[in-house]
């Protein structure tokens, strides 16, 4: 068995989500397999349309710092996040969505991206895939 | 390299972390045992690990050529 990468997204920002999507498509890429569990505010970004709604998490500013900062990588010609989460799907990339989190905020099966998520679950299905795990981290 | 059949051909120059990578897997994904298959690019770290990840995949490095803002690779599936 591959080695795995295993990551929960607990944030929505924007930064936050590009660091859990490169780490997770680095990963792949190197030979390794990988999990994403999204969880409250990370699991907002799977909601329709939600995924580069997320805000800068330091010097937002009211949106100024994030279309800054925006602008920054669209000039060192960093791929947005839509492309990350399309490329960990076609490396065969497992995402999780965390249902604790759909009751608390009140999303619905049909709110999120149901063609992205693999499976629906709790605790124990990170940790399930976590036990295993090379590299976890909480982001 | 004079030999050499090259199957497949990628071009990240200009893409950064973690594309090269990235585009590197979904070929080697894709390809025939065999297959050779050549990557041009110009992200610097990209040079180095793309070496990396095709050791761990256990994929042969055939070679690396240029310097490291513009650099060719070539390895076998």
């Amino acid at each position: 068995m591959a080695e795995r990468t295993t990551i929960i997204v607990h944030s929505g920002d924007m930064d936050k989500l590009y660091s859990a999507l490169i780490v997770a498509n680095g990963s792949l890429a190197m030979g390794m397999e990988a999990s994403l569990f999204f969880t409250f505010w990370g699991l907002q970004r799977l909601t329709k349309k939600g995924l580069e709604k997320g805000p800068l998490s330091k010097m937002h500013l009211l949106g100024l710092g994030k279309w800054m900062v925006k602008r920054r990588m669209a000039k060192a010609r960093v791929v947005d996040l839509e492309r990350l989460l399309s490329d960990f799907h076609d490396l065969g990339g497992k995402i999780i969505a965390c249902e604790m989190t759909m009751e608390i905020m009140g999303i619905k099966r049909e709110d999120l991206r149901e063609d992205l998520i693999d499976e629906w679950g709790a605790v124990g299905t990170y940790i399930q895939d976590a036990r295993d795990s090379a590299v976890t981290l909480f982001i | 390299m004079t030999d050499i059949q090259v199957t497949t051909r990628i071009d990240v120059r200009g893409e950064t972390c973690p594309v090269p990578l990235v585009e590197v897997r979904k070929a080697a994904r894709k390809a025939s045992p065999g297959d050779i298959i050549e990557v041009v690019g110009t992200h610097p770290a990209s040079r180095k690990e793309i070496p990396m990840a095709l050791e761990a995949l256990g994929l042969e490095l055939v070679s690396n050529e240029g310097v490291d803002t513009d650099w060719t690779i070539q390895f076998r599936v």
